[in-house]
């Protein structure tokens, strides 16, 4: 407030800007600065000097204050603000609005560190749960949750995506008013103005050319989702321009929506001055299996890679389930890397420790569409390709290498064949196949298959190497791997083992299990007699831990009955 | 009154936690998972066992209808108030998932219950009966009375002695005096029973070291200490309000001997201060058939939080009579008739300019007053350079934000709730600028947002 009929010096009163020259300005700037020096030395006007003098200045002050204080009045409004965007989505239902400012009231909390969790759910990891099923629905954030949301966004990157999706238009409005929340301008595209549409050609050629590299990536993949010719197009206008760090990125961004339209770019940019990008360039063409790249790759391959009757007898069989005598392939690795392989991307220094030969095998045979194995192998499908005994010991690599094209070609026939089944033994152990490399192959199956494989596997295996694996199978978990997971922790804890040996696996259970499911854990909430040969008190732990997991699971049933649209329990 | 009708937004039943670490060890009980066997009834008794790390579950039964304010009981050993397990269950209730069914309170709950409201009985019995207040002897108390006045005075005269040798000196010298001066002097006034200006001088203690300005806001403090000193040693010729408010000023208790007030009261604010000492908590009421607004103040020694707790955005019927003073607002809760429910009901709101002329009238008859609550309608909050004001949606005029609520995390929830449009904000409005408390966004629709 400025004081109109009183004031003031700079700084004393909230506002801070003065009247000059209203009457009693002078009289409280003499006040004051007879104050500072003291009476002994100033006497203000009106006092009279000597003992008195203190007493005197205290009382005239103590009516200037109240006078400048009764006298104050509002200051003059500054610029306001242009009103966020209007969001035109439903608001939440009160029962979910109330479950979000719980779930958002325990964001403060920190999980772990401190041992034991106990009974109760950690409400912090079912926050993104519950932000992807409020967008699935298309609600609108509460306004007065937002300065929540954006926090919890800025400390949890993996949070980000939905969490500002689900804060909408406002929260952008609201980043810009605090730089704590600038991170939100830059995860958006065009710092949260809309993206220009597809019409809308000028204004995309300028923000192509005149903006941020962020906001450039983001329009760039924006486009390329929609129409992905349309950013292969607006790549190529300015391409021989963009540095190399930033071509690596745009042409990163290709990936999204890879298409055979994309080859002769692609192929352009294999003669790239930055190698990074021929990798990039060689690599996306290599997931195009009728690409020329993907040809010359294969012609490569197949030279080295042979299948051999001749020999049989005296190839090792690894797989230990061959028939002596039967045919095996014979593994020729190239003996140079010449500049034909190099400029389709083979990398011709080997990293310490592997042999040149078997490194430039590896990128070969990763980069060739694994479809022409059959004709080159005598017709047979992946699993007989894969079953057959490699002499030499090139088994492992040649394995590895499949498993790379696999994933990166997507090909679920070849997938399948190099996981094998889930309950032979080598799945467990660490056989030619990692559990990494199992895992990523998984994700190239369809959702069904992969739960079905990975609740083979835990029933064979346990849990202990499970839990990479079930990080890729989709949320809810189906029926049968919930089952196997819970049978399991079910054996785990007859064995007498402490349940956080399985806190990870628990972890995800609750953020993963059907909520359905929870009614079948009903048996395992009681603490159970202890065996002899069981851990001191793992019986209470184990119970502990299972009621935490029911209750998150009730919890979730409850959340997700709490944002279906059309339930108006709750008061208003 | 149906269950549907008094049950409370996790916010609400999170206001009542002691403090931050309670508030989280409440949340996280706030989920079926520990819980069995809870109930509640529609008269607004929850009750529920919660499995801890003993064998045996604990009990936890809370009564939000009770005449005096939600009571707590339960079976576990903490000693916060209310504990983890309280809230836990008032928020497992407040959830709505049917984790806490209606039914009948089992024989631990009801013998709780009933225990209470036989003791409430008797007491309002015993008030009935018209026990005069103050047991024993009233000539020793007017006596005890004139003593502690006799060193109050004798206190007051030193603060002034004080006051008068620091102008004398100057000011400039209290910058490097440092905050010992005023400490040792705050001792004094503690020793001669005057907790009102004990309080004042720690405050100017703190003063030098408060940034630019810092001598205009020391000779503004010093100079209404010095006019509540002479209010004191001249209290006979002042008028009988003015009176009053130098004695609650200088900190001799009152009591609320104002006629009873029936209303229905909405909840504007509940905050806390705390200091190593106590934890203060104020809680703003408004009147929908008075208009009133009155402030209850309840305390709590440290690490306890004060008893009562009322959340913010409902409203219930009471009465309340306000303490003696000009322009008073304190005052006590007496018979509650309702447990708080959810309302429409808004206080009406007023401008900017009005709102600097109320806090100028009301330091009319309370010169020591900081700032008035006020309701502020249709204002829009706007950055102004590092700061923050408060615009009228209409004219070019705005309050600006006192610091204290620039750097609060709930202005950033009054400015999401707001977009840039208009809202309806419930504050406190003085000198400092204004420090926004509540708010409720545009038309009818929208709950209170608590931003305190």
């Amino acid at each position: 407030m400025t004081g109109s009929s009183a004031n003031s010096q700079a700084g004393s009163s909230p506002a801070g800007s003065s009247s000059v020259g209203s009457p009693s300005a002078g009289a409280w700037e003499e006040l004051v600065t007879a104050a500072l020096l003291g009476t002994e030395r100033r006497t203000p006007a009106g006092c009279p000097p000597g003992r008195q003098a203190p007493v005197a200045l205290l009382g005239a002050a103590a009516v200037e204050t109240v006078r400048r204080r009764a006298g104050l009045r509002p200051a003059r409004a500054a610029t306001r603000p242009e009103p966020a965007a209007a969001d035109p989505r439903p608001s939440l239902p009160p029962a979910a609005a109330r479950r979000l400012a719980l779930l958002l009231a325990d964001r403060a909390g920190t999980p772990g560190g401190s041992g034991r969790r106990g009974t109760a759910p950690d409400l912090m990891e079912l926050l993104p749960q519950w932000l992807a099923a409020a967008n699935t629905h298309g609600y609108a954030a509460p306004p007065q949750t937002l300065p929540a949301l954006l926090d919890a966004a800025r400390g949890r990157t993996d949070l980000r995506p939905a969490a500002l999706a689900f804060a909408g238009p406002r929260a952008l409005w609201l980043a810009r008013l605090n730089t704590d929340w600038r991170f939100a301008l830059r995860s958006t595209p065009g710092g949260g103005a809309a993206l220009p549409g597809v019409e809308e050609s000028d204004r995309i050629r300028r923000l192509w050319q005149e903006g941020l590299f962020a906001e450039r990536v983001s329009l760039l993949a924006a486009i390329r989702a929609r129409e992905p010719a349309a950013a292969r197009e607006l790549l190529e206008t300015t391409w021989s321009t963009e540095r190399a760090e930033d071509r690596l990125m745009f042409l990163d961004s290709l990936r999204m929506g890879l298409h055979a339209e994309d080859e002769p770019f692609l192929e352009r940019a294999l003669a790239d001055r930055s190698r990074n990008v021929r990798a990039t360039a060689a690599e996306l063409l290599s997931a195009l299996p009728d690409s020329a790249l993907a040809a010359r790759m294969a012609v490569r391959a197949g030279a080295c890679v042979a299948l051999d009757h001749t020999n049989s007898t005296d190839v090792t069989n690894s797989g230990g389930d061959g028939t002596k005598g039967g045919p095996a392939l014979v593994v020729e690795a190239p003996h140079e890397c010449d500049a034909g392989m190099e400029r389709d991307g083979v990398v011709a220094k080997a990293p310490a420790g592997r042999g040149e030969r078997s490194w430039w095998l590896g990128q070969l045979v990763e980069a060739t569409p694994l479809g022409s194995w059959s004709a080159r192998l005598g017709g047979r499908t992946p699993e007989e390709i894969v079953a057959l005994p490699v002499a030499d010991d090139w088994q492992g690599e040649l394995h590895a290498a499949w498993c790379r094209a696999a994933v990166r070609q997507r090909d679920a026939d070849w997938s399948r064949a190099l996981l094998g089944g889930p309950s032979t033994p080598e799945a467990g152990g660490p056989g030619a196949v990692s559990l990494a490399e199992r895992a990523k192959l998984l994700a190239t199956l369809d959702s069904a298959e992969r739960a079905e494989w990975v609740a083979g596997f835990i029933a064979t295996h346990g849990l202990s190497e499970a839990f990479q694996l079930l990080g890729v199978c989709a949320v809810p978990w189906a029926p049968p791997l919930g089952r196997a997971v819970v049978d399991a922790l079910n054996i785990a804890r007859d064995a007498g083992s402490y349940p956080w040996s399985f806190s990870g696996v628990m972890g995800l259970a609750e953020r993963c299990l059907d909520p359905s499911e929870a009614g079948r854990l009903d048996g395992l909430l009681a603490i159970p007699d202890e065996g002899e040969d069981a851990s001191p008190g793992a019986g209470s732990y184990w119970a502990e831990a299972f009621q935490r997991l029911v209750g998150t699971l009730r919890l979730r049933a409850a959340m997700a009955e709490e944002l279906a649209p059309g339930r108006s329990a709750g008061n208003a | 009154m149906t269950q549907q009708g008094v049950r409370w937004t996790a916010d609400q039943v999170l206001a009542l936690a002691p403090d931050v670490s309670s508030r989280k060890a409440g949340s996280k009980l706030g989920a079926a998972g520990p819980w069995s066997e809870a109930g509640s009834t529609d008269e607004g008794t929850v009750w529920g066992l919660c499995k801890g790390s003993g064998s045996k579950p604990y009990q936890t039964v809370v009564d939000i209808a009770d005449a005096t304010g939600p009571a707590y009981k339960c079976s576990c050993p903490s000693r916060k108030f209310p504990c983890k397990h309280a809230l836990g269950l008032l928020l497992l209730w407040a959830g709505g998932d049917g984790a806490v069914p209606r039914g009948e309170a089992p024989g631990w709950a009801e013998e709780w219950l009933a225990g209470r409201r036989k003791r409430a009985e008797e007491k309002r019995a015993a008030g009935a009966a018209g026990s005069p207040t103050g047991s024993g002897d009233p000539e020793a108390a007017r006596r005890r009375a004139e003593r502690r006045a006799e060193r109050i005075t004798a206190g007051a005269t030193e603060l002034e002695q004080r006051l008068a040798d620091l102008l004398r000196g100057g000011l400039a010298t209290a910058e490097q005096a440092g905050y010992g001066l005023w400490e040792e002097t705050a001792a004094r006034m503690v020793d001669a029973q005057t907790p009102g200006l004990a309080a004042r001088v720690r405050e100017l203690g703190a003063i030098p070291a408060s940034g630019p300005g810092w001598p205009v806001r020391l000779l503004e403090e010093c100079a209404l200490l010095h006019l509540l000193d002479r209010g004191w040693l001249r209290r006979d010729e002042l008028p009988e309000g003015l009176a009053a408010t130098v004695r609650s000023r200088i900190g001799l208790p009152g009591s609320a001997d104002g006629p009873p007030v029936r209303d229905h009261w909405l909840v504007l604010a509940q905050y806390e201060t705390a200091d190593a000492r106590l934890t203060t908590r104020r809680i703003w009421l408004h009147g929908a058939e008075s208009g009133r607004t009155a402030l209850l103040l309840s305390y709590g020694a440290a690490g306890r939080a004060p008893e009562l707790a009322l959340p913010v955005g409902l409203a219930f019927e009471a009465e309340v009579s306000v303490y003696p003073g000009a322009g008073q607002l304190r005052a006590a809760l007496g018979e509650r008739f309702t447990a708080p429910a959810p309302t429409d009901v808004r206080p009406p709101g007023t401008t900017t300019t009005r709102a600097a002329e109320r806090y100028g009238e009301a330091l009319q008859g309370d010169p020591w007053l900081d700032s008035v609550p006020v309701t502020l309608d249709r204002v829009i909050p706007v950055p102004d350079g590092r700061s923050w004001q408060l615009a009228d949606t209409d004219t070019d005029l705005a309050l600006p934000l006192a610091p204290s609520a620039v750097a609060h995390p709930g202005l950033w929830r009054l400015v999401a709730l707001s977009g840039g449009a208009p809202v309806t904000v419930f504050g406190e409005c003085g000198h400092r600028g204004f420090t926004p408390l509540t708010a409720w966004p545009e038309g009818t629709a929208g709950q209170a947002v608590p931003l305190c």
